[in-house]
């Protein structure tokens, strides 16, 4: 396997090159706050919270509705037993020359994990999983995103929380 | 992405990123993070190997089991099956990122965050 992408170096020099002068600042902090399961995974409740764009089909012509009732800010919920069928991508940011988005499980694995419900190794999934849009203001996603996800979090008993940005 | 797993670390909900772009969450600092070396938009393994994908899953599970410091990354012992030239391309000339409608909503997204910015100014003032 060869040395894994650096995007920060990679999409600064980009971005450079396309003409643009400042360089986007990557959030960072020399502190990580961590926490640990407070029971085991068997009996613990789980969440997906994704930056997939992933949504809802609608029937076709329906333009309101839907998932973005529930928006807060860039946050937004889906019930995870929405069949996998009527789930999809909107999502334009991710390498279209090495792939596509046609499986969900690739960036949303809510059939994998409700696989391992049955298998036992986690206890359940949460009634909701949750979307949040790519923001340019990390501030607007500390702030606003963040909490509303967390309370929602709280609202569902959620345990765990597995993140899968694309 | 990163941003929300460390809100939800700092109020007790344990959490685990898988991820693709190493780097991004490395420097941002997550408790646990499972690093696929795969193509942007396929975290959780290729499309429709759902053993690798359980897999992936496996690794990320375990992590919360295991791990017993902030800022631990697990790698995936994964390949991509065609081959690792993707990444020489991803962020070139030949292959721009955003194309077409894509490039097109990123500048919308880009000027409607300035203008809300500039309106704060103003009602700040």
């Amino acid at each position: 396997m060869s040395e894994h992408v650096k995007y920060i170096d990679r999409t600064r020099d980009y971005y450079l090159s396309q003409g643009y002068a400042k360089p986007y600042e990557w959030a960072h902090f020399d502190d990580i706050p961590f926490a640990r399961p407070a029971k085991p995974l068997s009996e613990s409740r789980v969440t997906i919270i994704s930056t997939s764009d992933v949504a809802i089909k609608q029937p076709e012509g329906n333009k309101g509705g839907g998932i973005n009732e529930h928006l807060v800010g860039n946050a937004y919920s889906l019930p995870t037993d929405t069949p996998i069928d009527q789930l999809f991508s909107k999502q334009e940011h991710y390498d279209k020359y090495a792939t596509n988005l046609d499986d969900v499980n690739t960036y949303f694995p809510v059939t994998r994990l409700q696989e391992k419900v049955e298998q036992g190794r986690i206890g359940s999934m949460a009634p909701r999983c949750h979307g949040v849009y790519t923001a340019y203001s990390q501030k607007k996603t500390i702030e606003v995103d963040a909490p509303e996800i967390l309370r929602r979090c709280r609202e569902d008993e959620v345990d765990i929380a597995i993140l899968t940005p694309v | 992405m990163s941003l929300v797993a460390r809100h939800l670390e700092a109020n007790g909900i344990p959490t685990v990123v898988i991820a693709t772009a190493r780097d991004i969450v490395e420097r941002c600092g997550v408790s646990r993070l499972v690093h696929v070396d795969f193509p942007l938009g396929n975290p959780c393994g290729v499309p429709f190997d759902q053993e690798m994908q359980s897999s992936v899953m496996d690794i990320a599970l375990t992590m919360l089991e295991i791990t017993e410091k902030p800022g631990s990354t697990e790698v995936a012992p994964f390949t991509w099956p065609a081959g690792e030239d993707w990444k020489k391309t991803i962020f070139t000339e030949e292959q721009p990122f955003l194309e077409g409608k894509a490039y097109d909503h990123w500048m919308e997204a880009k000027k409607r965050y300035k203008d809300r910015k500039a309106e704060k100014v103003t009602s700040e003032d």
